[in-house]
């Protein structure tokens, strides 16, 4: 896969998923403190979204970063547009701006809370090989 | 290695008139934390107000500067 075809597949997954999170890890296991309170926040207000870990080819963060102009990781995306990294996320999950823009109520518990079976969020196969 | 004392100067400089205080999060010169009030925000969303802080540093963010955690806001502003 060149450079050219992972941006491709980059804008593909932000066009299709209405909520997409770019991350160190996964949800269930982040690689980093950052990415995994803005997991961890979205699974706290139950909503569905695609995750795509970026560790695995230094490639997928140079060209989201060079897509977005963001130059660290996470990165949110909701409906095509860049929402923020972590410091963004956590400040507008706890002002509840963020449970306003993806359309859900803001829960009462903490941003730990465990996703559950049914707010799973969906695995984006990296498809790099 | 950054200090926190250079990274602050160099957000005052690049915005003049600016409020700034940075923190070594870890204490190993890596992860810093930024806060930053300035006139220039205003009128700017979340994003671009982050990105203007990020563009001093450019590719120095995620290279020497690990990780930069920013506080934004307007001297008006309360948060």
């Amino acid at each position: 896969m060149n450079n050219d075809e992972i941006r491709e597949f980059i804008q593909q997954a932000i066009d299709e998923n209405n909520v997409m999170l770019f991350m160190k890890g996964t949800p269930n296991q982040p690689a980093c403190g950052f990415s995994a309170r803005t997991a961890g926040a979205l699974n706290a207000l139950g909503v569905q979204y695609a995750a795509l870990d970026i560790l695995p080819d230094p490639r997928i963060r140079e060209e989201l970063s060079g897509l977005s102009g963001w130059p660290t990781i996470p990165q949110l995306f909701v409906n095509k547009e860049l929402v923020g990294g972590s410091d963004i996320v956590m400040e507008m999950f706890e002002s509840g701006e963020l449970a306003e823009l993806l359309g859900v109520e803001q829960p009462e518990e903490s941003p730990q809370a465990e996703p559950e079976v049914a707010q799973r969020p969906i695995g984006l196969e990296n498809r790099l090989d | 290695m950054p200090t926190p004392a250079e990274l602050q100067e160099r957000i005052r400089a690049a915005l003049p008139g600016a409020d700034v205080t940075v923190d070594d999060l870890t204490g190993g010169g890596d992860h810093f934390r930024a806060e930053v009030v300035s006139n220039r925000f205003e009128g700017l969303s979340r994003i671009q107000q982050h990105k203007l802080v990020y563009d001093i540093f450019g590719s120095e963010i995620g290279g020497a500067i690990h990780a930069l955690s920013i506080k934004t806001s307007t001297p008006g502003a309360t948060s």
